[in-house]
């Protein structure tokens, strides 16, 4: 199968789905001209005229908002914030707006839109361009998270979120745009809420998603070696949760390690976690373990930014502590 | 064009009527605690409304604002469902969920009251930015207040509009307080409309309690934008008689400047304009009220014996799609 990067497999996502339904259109910053930041858009604007492919002004509160209200009209933007970080700005026509529109409305208004935000640590971009923001949109009803690790889930899954008639918030990790996978040329749709066993084991499940999800299967090879077995769980969306698969995986091997590159507190996998001890406690042979960024506001130094988020050795030193073989 | 003739004169005048008599029994039945929440009410406002939303078409959008029960009556609301709406009731607009500030119908062009001072602006820009990637003919008109003119939304919409000549009618009600804070002490234009020259569009000012000035200046925008000029920003000045919320004894407005408005009330006015042009006697006005008037009670008589949702419905309607997973974790 062919092997592209994680970034052309967004931009497939986007192309096929512009060419597919003329309600489709792209908005924010430098996404026209430019092709956006992160290339992801190149050609766009050539192939799909300037009324479908918009450069915004800096004006994230305000383009999102007509975001939403071009959502309440039945059209379906894809709107781009550069980084994440940006979505504080701009908060209000997400959680307040979108997110609520329809059940304050008696489920008369739909918002079929979805936001694109490259989050993420190892680029060297500093406290305000390299957070992981994604426990931020879980906590907002009406909100859908995704947040992909490899370029066929990517895809597979942006092109569901596009034609889901919910808001979704699409989280990209910056530092994964240049990773490839294979992805078939055949289209294909990956449904939002579906996690992924990635790789198959019986000693322990490491749950992880977006590029820590390469990290546990870095960490599950290592384990391997000295006889662990481990299981990847790729959760791909946080918002639906797959419950079924985290449970199934629990019931067979017993030990689970959640990881998230956010910082811990107020994390995701802390919701995850408690979750699982409240209905699959009798099940575990040992305690909930989290693999969690410092509670640190990400440091520029590259001497200090690489320390401040999970590797696979802070994956595998977690699991040893549960799985003594 | 001749703006005062009989039927248009006597459809304000009603209209008007609709929204005041509302908006006062809303205020009463808060004050028995038959209603809960937040209540806004636009009492004093009514010549903006229904100037304005007479003055697009049917199959036009409108963005509404907290203050938002006279918008949504004068683009087509029915009392009886509004009421409904403000007792928490099934049968309301939004089924219960949205009440006092969050009144929508998209079948009306009703893109939703918003309780976020200023969200509404940004999209209502949007919908005038679908109306335009869709070569459609709509024009989308956007009622906010003076507080919000001091918003991020505000600009950075209009902005916006303008730049790419959007079909969309700005048009901000001043009614001199956001809460408690008087426009003047906070803001260093004596007209927000000037703001326009910012984003080189027209501006224009209007006396917010006449309703033929608000008719003949939205009509005039809603053109100017369906024929692809763009925005306009229309201030229409006007007053609040009522405090912010219900409750809100308003101490911080001057008794003499309350006094001057009551004399300005747009209603009177247009009443005695009916009278003086001879358009309609005073016994088909009295006719007139009585009719909203009756109207109004049976609206309250409706919500009152309408069901409360169902408490199964509290979980419905979070999501369109996968619903019940979203909701359960």
């Amino acid at each position: 199968m062919r092997k592209i990067t994680y970034g052309q497999a967004i931009k497939e996502a986007m192309h096929e789905e512009m060419i597919r339904d003329s309600s489709v259109f792209v908005l924010g910053e430098d996404m026209g001209i430019m092709g956006s930041v992160f290339g992801l858009t190149k050609g766009f604007l050539e192939e799909f005229g300037p009324l479908r492919v918009l450069d915004t002004p800096i004006s994230e509160n305000g383009f999102m908002g007509m975001s939403v209200g071009a959502a309440m009209r039945g059209l379906r933007p894809i709107v781009e914030l550069m980084y994440v970080d940006f979505a504080p700005i701009c908060l209000d026509p997400i959680v307040n707006q979108a997110a609520k529109m329809r059940y304050m409305t008696g489920g008369q208004i739909s918002i079929p839109m979805v936001i694109r935000a490259p989050g993420g640590s190892g680029r060297r971009n500093a406290g305000q361009h390299s957070q992981s923001l994604e426990a931020l949109f879980t906590h907002f009803p009406g909100l859908k998270v995704v947040a992909p690790g490899t370029p066929y889930d990517a895809k597979g899954l942006l092109k569901s979120a596009i034609r889901d008639d919910d808001p979704v918030v699409f989280i990209e990790h910056k530092i994964l745009y240049a990773s490839k996978g294979e992805v078939p040329e055949e289209e294909y749709l990956i449904p939002l809420g579906k996690a992924d066993i990635k790789r198959s084991g019986s000693d322990v499940t490491i749950i992880a998603y977006s590029r820590q999800t390469l990290f546990a299967m870095q960490a599950a090879e290592e384990l391997e070696k000295q006889g662990i077995s481990a299981e990847v769980l790729d959760l791909r969306s946080l918002v639906p949760l797959d419950w079924e698969t985290i449970e199934k995986s629990i019931k067979k091997t017993h030990r689970v390690v959640l990881v998230q590159e956010g910082v811990q507190r107020g994390g995701y996998t802390g919701e995850i976690a408690s979750q699982i001890t409240d209905e699959l406690f009798d099940y575990l042979d040992a305690p909930i373990k989290r693999v969690a960024g410092l509670n640190v506001v990400p440091p520029f130094s590259p001497a200090l930014e690489d320390h401040t988020y999970p590797n696979p050795q802070d994956i595998i030193a977690k699991v040893k502590e549960i799985v003594s073989k | 064009m001749k703006m005062k003739d009989k039927d248009l004169s006597l459809k304000f005048y009603e209209e008007m009527q609709r929204l005041r008599l509302f908006e006062l029994k809303a205020s009463e039945l808060f004050t028995q605690a038959m209603l809960s929440g937040n209540i806004h009410t636009y009492t004093g406002q009514e010549a903006v409304a229904v100037g304005a939303c007479n003055a697009i078409k049917e199959s036009d959008f409108i963005v509404s604002t907290h203050r938002g029960h006279g918008h949504c009556l004068a683009k087509g609301c029915k009392s009886d469902r509004m009421m409904a709406e403000l007792f928490g009731k099934a049968t309301g607009y939004c089924k219960g969920k949205g009440g006092s500030m969050h009144i929508a119908d998209l079948e009306l062009g009703i893109l939703g009251a918003n309780g976020i001072v200023g969200a509404g602006i940004s999209i209502g820009t949007g919908s005038a930015l679908a109306s335009k990637i869709q070569n459609k003919a709509e024009v989308t008109l956007a009622f906010f207040g003076d507080g919000a003119s001091n918003e991020g939304s505000f600009h950075e919409s209009i902005n916006m509009a303008s730049a790419w000549n959007l079909p969309i009618v700005y048009l901000c009600e001043n009614n001199k307080y956001g809460v408690s804070v008087c426009i003047d002490r906070i803001c260093n234009v004596t007209d927000i409309a000037e703001r326009a020259k910012a984003y080189d569009i027209p501006g224009v000012v209007v006396d917010g309690n006449d309703v033929y000035a608000v008719y003949k200046a939205v009509l005039e925008a809603a053109k100017h934008a369906r024929e692809g000029n763009g925005p306009t920003l229309i201030e229409a000045k006007t007053y609040r008689y009522h405090g912010h919320y219900e409750g809100d004894p308003q101490m911080y407005k001057p008794k003499e400047e309350m006094e001057k408005w009551l004399n300005l009330d747009a209603i009177k006015k247009l009443k005695k304009d009916i009278l003086d042009n001879n358009l309609a006697s005073e016994k088909e006005l009295d006719s007139i009220d009585q009719q909203v008037k009756d109207e109004i009670e049976s609206a309250v008589e409706f919500a009152k014996e309408s069901p409360y949702p169902d408490v199964d419905s509290v979980t419905d309607d979070v999501y369109a799609m996968d619903n019940e997973r979203g909701v359960v974790r």
